[in-house]
C-alpha cells in the first residue's frame, strides 16, 4: 500500500515536471529568439513561402531542382524511400531519374550527374544540392528565363555554403530554396 | 572528404573530452557530494518524504528491484492509458488526432518505458502535442533516470564489503533526472533552438511554395524532446524520419551537438565507475576495449558508405558516396558515425535511413546492437558490459587455474549462472523473434511486411527484433511494422530485454556485495592488465559471433556477396 502511494506520487510529479514544466520552460527560452524557434520561416509580402531549412518541390524548367524525395516534399508526412542498395525497384527509379535529367538538361552527360540528384534523401525534405548539381542546371534555367548563364554562375557561387567553421563537415553545397528565391530577385532586377 | 573526416573526429574527441569531467560529476551525484545544483536538495527531500520515502534509508537488491519494477509498471499504465484516450480529450491536440489502436498503444507505451523508442507510429501523423510531451518527453526522462539509478546500485554493490545495502533507488532515480539529465537537456535544447530547431505550438502551417503549390508543414515543440531523446539514449523522434528531418537536425552544428549528446552519458558512466570505485585504470581499460570496437565499426561503415553503390556506377554515373536515405548537410561520413553511435548506445535515433545503408554498414549496425555494450544505453550499457566482464573473469580464472575473483570478490557458481542466463537471453529473444516472424511470413507471403526483397528483406526482420531486444529503437523502416503481430511481438521482446538484464545483474551484485573481500595476492587476476583486456575483447566477440553469425550470414553478408 505504501509503495503504491510512492509510485503514484513519483509518477505524477515527474510527469508534470518533465512533461509540462520542462518543455514549457524551453518554449520560454525559444521566445527569446522567436525567428529561430519558429523554424526560420520565410515571408514574402506577409505570405509564408517556406522555411529556410526545409526543401520544396521544384519541377518547372525555370527553377533549380532539388533532390528526389520519397514523399514528394510533403512536410506533413515525411520520410525516405527505405530502399536497400540492391533493390531492383531503386535501380529502376534511378534510371528513370537519369533519363528525365538528361532530357531536361541538354548538353549534360550521365557522368556529369552528381549522385544526390538521382537518390532520395532520408527526410524527403533535404534542402541542399551540391554546387556541381546546380551547375548542370544553369543552361536550362538560363534559357527558360532569358538570362545570361554567366549571371547564374555568379549566383550559384554566391550561394555556395562552406563547411562548419571552414573545416568540419561537407562543403560546396547550395540551399535550393535560397538559390531560387535569389533567382526570382535577379530576374526582377534584370 | 577531408572536412567530413575532420567533422567526425571532432565529434568523437569532444564526446570523449566532455565525458571525463561529466563522469566525475556523476560520481559526485551518486555519492551525495556537493554539486552546483544543491539548491534543489530541499525540494528533492520534500518530494521524497511526501511520497513516503526516507531518502537516507538504504535497501538491499531485492527491495531496490521491487521499487524499480513497481515504479516502471505505473509509468507504463499511465502511458498506455494516455495513448488509448488521446482523441477523447481536447488538450494540446491542434490537429485533432484520434485514439490509438490498443496493440499500437501497448507497443509504444512499452517502447518508451523501456528506453527503446521503437516507433511503429509516425510522429507528425499519429501523436498529439499532449502525447509528444506529457507521455513521450516525460518517459524519455524517467526511463533514462531508471537506467542510471540501476547503474549506481551496481557500482555500490561492487564497492561494498559484507553489506547487502545497495542504496536507495528512489533517491538515485530522482537525482539522475534532476541533477544529470535536466541540466544537460536545458543546455542542449538551447543550442538546438539557436541552430534552428523549432519550439512552437502552431500545429500545421500552410506554405505557398515558389511554384505556387500549397503545402502543409508540420512543426511543434521539437527542441526539448530532441534534447532529451539524445541525452537519455531514448532516440524517439518528434517526426517520423527522426534526426534526418531538417527541423530535428537543421545543420552540421546541431548534428555535432546531437551526436555528442548520444555518446556523452554512456561514455561518462564508464569513467564514473572508475571514480566511484577508485579504479581509474580499470575504467580506462574498459573504455579502451569499448573504444577499440567502436572505432573499428566506424571505420567499416565509413569506408562502405563512402565507396557508394556499385550498381549505380554501372548505370554510367560517376562514383559517389551512397546518398540514398542520407542528407547532404551531414554527408555520408557523419551519417555512418551517427549510425554506429546510435547502435552502440542503444539510442536508436537516426540521421540517415539505416535500411538504405550498404549491406556491410547495415550489418555492422546489427552487430553493434547484438553486442549492446559498447558504451551502451544510459546505465544499462555499463550493466551489460559488466556481465561480459564477469564471464571474462570466469574464463580467465579457468585459464590460470584459480578460483576467479573480481575486485576481491569470489565469483562462484550462482553468479556465473546469472551472468550466463543474462548473456544468453539476448540472442534467444532476437533469434526466436526472427524465426517466428520469418515462419509467419513463409506461411502467408501476402502479409506484405517487406519493402525489400530477398536477403535484405530478411535483414529487415532481423533488424527489428535486434532493435527491440537491445532496447535500441532504430529500424530498417522498410518493414511494415504497425500490425498487431509486430506490435505484440516486439512489445514483449522489449519488456524482457529491458528488465531481465537489469534485475539479473542486480541479483548478481547483491550476492557479491554481501561477500567478504579477499586480499589480493600476486596470483590474483589483475583486471587492469592488458592481458585481461584482450580476454575481455575476445569473450565479447566470441559470444556474439557464436550466437549471431548464422543470422548475419543469411542477411547482410548474403546481401553483400550477391552484389
Amino acid at each position: 500500500m505504501n509503495s503504491i502511494r510512492t509510485y503514484l506520487i513519483l509518477t505524477l510529479v515527474s510527469l508534470v515536471f518533465f512533461g509540462l514544466i520542462y518543455p514549457l520552460s524551453i518554449w520560454g527560452i525559444g521566445r527569446l529568439m522567436p525567428d529561430k524557434a519558429n523554424g526560420n520561416p520565410i515571408y514574402h509580402d506577409d505570405q509564408l513561402v517556406g522555411f529556410a531549412q526545409v526543401g520544396q518541390a521544384f519541377s518547372s524548367a525555370n527553377y533549380f531542382w532539388g533532390r528526389p524525395s520519397a514523399v514528394n516534399y510533403d512536410a506533413s508526412a515525411t520520410g525516405g524511400s527505405n530502399y536497400g542498395t540492391t533493390n531492383p525497384d531503386q535501380i529502376r527509379q534511378v534510371k528513370e531519374r537519369i533519363t528525365a535529367l538528361l532530357k531536361a538538361n541538354p548538353g549534360v552527360s550521365v557522368r556529369d550527374i552528381p549522385g544526390e540528384l538521382v537518390t532520395a534523401s532520408g527526410s524527403g525534405l533535404d534542402p541542399h544540392i551540391s554546387v556541381a548539381a546546380a551547375r548542370i542546371q544553369i543552361r536550362r534555367v538560363a534559357s527558360a528565363r532569358n538570362l545570361e548563364p554567366k549571371l547564374l554562375e555568379e549566383l550559384v557561387d554566391d550561394h555556395t555554403l562552406q563547411p562548419l567553421a571552414g573545416i568540419f563537415g561537407p562543403g560546396d553545397l547550395v540551399n535550393v530554396l535560397a538559390l531560387n528565391l535569389a533567382l526570382d530577385q535577379l530576374t526582377l532586377t534584370n | 572528404m577531408t572536412t567530413e573526416l575532420l567533422g567526425i573526429i571532432l565529434i568523437f574527441l569532444v564526446s570523449l573530452g566532455l565525458a571525463w569531467p561529466l563522469g566525475k560529476y556523476i560520481n559526485r551525484v551518486f555519492t551525495d557530494q556537493p554539486t552546483f545544483l544543491d539548491f534543489l536538495h530541499s525540494l528533492e527531500e520534500k518530494l521524497l518524504r511526501f511520497a513516503g520515502v526516507n531518502p537516507s534509508y538504504t535497501m538491499d537488491w531485492k527491495q531496490n528491484a521491487k521499487a524499480l519494477l513497481g515504479l516502471n509498471l505505473v509509468f507504463f499504465l499511465f502511458a498506455f492509458l494516455f495513448l488509448l484516450i488521446q482523441g477523447s480529450h481536447p488538450f494540446w491536440n491542434p490537429v485533432q488526432l484520434g485514439n490509438w489502436e490498443p496493440t499500437l498503444a501497448f507497443n509504444t507505451a512499452v517502447s518508451f518505458v523501456t528506453n527503446t523508442n521503437l516507433q511503429h507510429y509516425s510522429g507528425e501523423t499519429g501523436a498529439s502535442y499532449f502525447t509528444q510531451l506529457i507521455v513521450f518527453c516525460w518517459l524519455q526522462f524517467v526511463s533514462a533516470g531508471t537506467g542510471i539509478a540501476a547503474c549506481a546500485l551496481i557500482f555500490q554493490g561492487l564497492k561494498n564489503d559484507k553489506s547487502s545495502q545497495l542504496g536507495n533507488f528512489y533517491k538515485l532515480f530522482l537525482k539522475s533526472c534532476t541533477r544529470i539529465l535536466l541540466p544537460l537537456a536545458i543546455v542542449v535544447s538551447g543550442i538546438l533552438i539557436w541552430g534552428g530547431t523549432p519550439v512552437t505550438f502552431e500545429g500545421l502551417q500552410e506554405v505557398t511554395t515558389l511554384e505556387g503549390e500549397k503545402v502543409q508543414v508540420a512543426t511543434g515543440p521539437v527542441a526539448p524532446m530532441v534534447a532529451i531523446k539524445q541525452l537519455g539514449t531514448n532516440g524517439g523522434g518528434f517526426f517520423g524520419p527522426n534526426s534526418t528531418h531538417p527541423f530535428e537536425n537543421p545543420n552540421y552544428l546541431t548534428n555535432v551537438v546531437e551526436n555528442i549528446s548520444i555518446l556523452l552519458i554512456p561514455m561518462a558512466l564508464v569513467f564514473s565507475f572508475g571514480f566511484f570505485l577508485q579504479r581509474k585504470k580499470l575504467a580506462l581499460l574498459f573504455m579502451g576495449v569499448m573504444t577499440f570496437l567502436f572505432l573499428a565499426f566506424v571505420s567499416i561503415s565509413v569506408v562502405e558508405e563512402y565507396k557508394g553503390n556499385p550498381l549505380l556506377t554501372e548505370l554510367g554515373l560517376a562514383p559517389s558516396p551512397n546518398l540514398e536515405g542520407k542528407e547532404l548537410r551531414f554527408g555520408s561520413m557523419a551519417s555512418s558515425f551517427w549510425g554506429i553511435s546510435t547502435t552502440s548506445t542503444s539510442n536508436g535515433s537516426v540521421n540517415s535511413m539505416h535500411d538504405s545503408h550498404s549491406p556491410l554498414s547495415g550489418g555492422i549496425f546489427l552487430l553493434d546492437m547484438m553486442i549492446n555494450a559498447i558504451y551502451g544505453g544510459v546505465g544499462v550499457g555499463f550493466i551489460n558490459f559488466f556481465v561480459y566482464v564477469i564471464v571474462a573473469v570466469f574464463i580467465a580464472g579457468q585459464m590460470i587455474g584459480r578460483t576467479p575473483d573480481f575486485l576481491g570478490k569470489k565469483i562462484e557458481a550462482s553468479e556465473i549462472k546469472i551472468a550466463s542466463l543474462v548473456i544468453l537471453l539476448h540472442p534467444f529473444l532476437i533469434l526466436a523473434g526472427t524465426a517466428l516472424a520469418s515462419y509467419s511470413l513463409s506461411l502467408d507471403p501476402d502479409l506484405g511486411w517487406l519493402k525489400n526483397p530477398s536477403y535484405h528483406g530478411f535483414s529487415e526482420i532481423l533488424y527489428e527484433n535486434t532493435s527491440a531486444a537491445s532496447n535500441n529503437g532504430s529500424g530498417f523502416e522498410g518493414l511494415g511494422d504497425n500490425t498487431p503481430f509486430w506490435n505484440l511481438l516486439t512489445g514483449i521482446i522489449m519488456l524482457l530485454g529491458r528488465f531481465f538484464p537489469i534485475i539479473g545483474p542486480l541479483a548478481l551484485v547483491g550476492s557479491l556485495s554481501f561477500k567478504k573481500s579477499i586480499p589480493q595476492s600476486s596470483g590474483s587476476l589483475k583486471p587492469e592488465s592488458l592481458a585481461f583486456g584482450v580476454v575481455l575483447l575476445a569473450v565479447i566477440l566470441i559470444v556474439t559471433a557464436l550466437a549471431f553469425f548464422p543470422a548475419l550470414a543469411l542477411g547482410p553478408l548474403a546481401d553483400y556477396f550477391s552484389i
